[in-house]
């Protein structure tokens, strides 16, 4: 490790790394919403659960390099809007199966204490079943968070990257291990501390879970 | 239009039928990057696993290194093998070949995980009844493990090995970025003679590719499912050990 690089370059890689969780917060941020308005539709329209499951399905074999590849010719090179638009589309496939078996975990007969109760559909919605559901759904969060996180790197190659820019312009162009190994680190940091992060606010959000577990 | 125009005239263009750059030889060179680093993957993975699974012994530790591959980047993973590795390759004659050497290496290691992780789940997950009844028959533990555990696990094991295929599909791609052949090598030199027709055609086919490794692993996956197990759900996937997903960063 050459450590004197990596004290030169201390406000590089703080710039790249946040790029990283730039780039990262806003693929979740966007997949979840889309994911959360598609798994309503799937819930109201059952036989849609198939289309958008084999499409998402579909988008999610494609190789993330080859995504980006097919989106450069219309959005330009360098384009964070092509990066964007694949790294949404990877969250998708995972998000929505996870708010969908979130929603189905929810037990029948506590949705019908809830409009027993005079709830209307969004009050049973926002106040019963997100609750319930939260586990499976941050469950499905820290999966999507995790995969984002390493595929940023690979937008490297068409020229953003975050900690990828590190690892591969940085480190393996010019022969600079210490670049290499610093970006790695950075990568597998960001995606632990994500992830332990959705176990917090899991926790933080679900009170009632602690409690069981000591009682 | 004019853009849909330059693709198809690259689809047609005899140039990229016959020659070292043609679309044959680097789908050949890329079905080969691809399969011998899952071969590879299979032959460690699968006895380890297996192993695994019927003795319950190190469960946690396989669990735990597999969950910890899933957020190391394989392209970071890539560029370690491809730094470490080829210094050492070149000096012992090979190098021609230490791109593609150290990037099989790099893929062999990323699709160890879902392989393992799936196979000790599914083989773990056999109910203790039936594993009793076949001890019971007089059956030894390489018996039960192959006439019982093995095809009860096989739907979740098969789950695996797709996953690693398309993977692995995926992961050569890269490749080019370390200097090997294959279709990654449209992509990334196109993106540097910014030849945008074929940097396009070029993921059109690996994207075809992957969703065809994909179909054809799924049927395989129904073919080999015991008759007595078709129908039946496949079991839920659960966390952290989460079952049927790829590693971060294909």
């Amino acid at each position: 490790m050459d450590w004197a690089w990596l004290g030169r370059n201390l406000d590089d890689l703080a710039l790249r790394t946040l790029d990283h969780v730039v780039m990262t917060v806003l693929a979740i941020g966007i997949g979840s919403a889309i994911s959360f308005g598609l798994a309503l539709w799937i819930r109201r329209r059952r036989f849609l659960h198939g289309p958008i499951l084999a499409v998402s399905g579909t988008l999610y074999a494609i190789p993330s390099l080859a995504l980006f590849a097919l989106l450069i010719p219309f959005t330009g090179p360098q384009s964070l809007l092509a990066a964007e638009i694949a790294l949404v589309s990877y969250t998708i496939l995972i998000l929505v199966r996870n708010f969908l078996a979130g929603f189905d975990g929810v037990p029948p007969d506590v949705v019908e204490a809830a409009d027993g109760m005079g709830y209307t559909p969004a009050q049973r919605l926002w106040r019963v079943e997100l609750p319930i559901a939260l586990p499976v759904i941050v469950a499905g969060m820290r999966i999507a968070t995790v995969t984002v996180i390493g595929l940023v790197t690979v937008t490297a190659l068409i020229g953003l990257g975050g900690l990828g820019y590190v690892i591969i312009e940085l480190g393996y162009r010019r022969f600079n291990l210490t670049a290499t190994i610093a970006g790695t680190i950075g990568a597998i940091l960001l995606a632990v501390l994500a992830d332990r992060g959705f176990v917090l606010l899991q926790r933080v959000l679900t009170p009632w879970a602690a409690r069981r577990r000591t009682a | 239009m004019e853009f849909v125009g330059a693709v198809v005239g690259w689809f047609t263009d005899p140039v990229n039928w016959s020659g070292d750059d043609s679309i044959p030889i680097r789908l050949a060179e890329h079905l080969l990057l691809s399969v011998v680093p899952l071969v590879v993957a299979l032959l460690i993975g699968l006895p380890l696993a297996s192993w695994v699974g019927h003795t319950g012994r190190f469960a946690g530790l396989a669990v735990n290194v597999s969950n910890i591959g899933r957020a190391i980047p394989s392209l970071a993973i890539m560029a370690l093998a491809a730094m470490l590795l080829n210094r050492w390759l070149v000096d012992i004659g090979l190098r021609r070949e230490a791109g593609e050497i150290s990037t099989m290496v790099a893929m062999a290691a990323l699709a160890i995980p879902p392989i393992v992780t799936n196979a000790y789940v599914g083989i773990s997950e056999v109910e203790r009844e039936l594993i009793e009844a076949a001890r019971g028959m007089g059956m030894t533990g390489l018996q039960v493990l192959r006439r019982v555990e093995i095809p009860l696990a096989l739907p979740v094991i098969l789950a695996g090995v797709r996953t690693a295929a398309v993977q692995v599909v995926a992961t050569a791609t890269l490749g080019a970025v370390f200097g090997t052949g294959g279709l990654g090598r449209y992509i990334i030199d196109g993106i540097a003679q910014r030849k945008e027709e074929e940097v396009f055609a070029g993921a059109l086919i690996v994207a075809a590719l992957s969703i065809g490794t994909e179909l054809a692993f799924a049927v395989i996956q129904r073919r080999a499912v015991s008759a007595g197990l078709r129908g039946q759900p496949t079991p839920a996937v659960r966390e952290p050990a989460q079952v049927g997903l790829p590693n971060a960063g294909i």
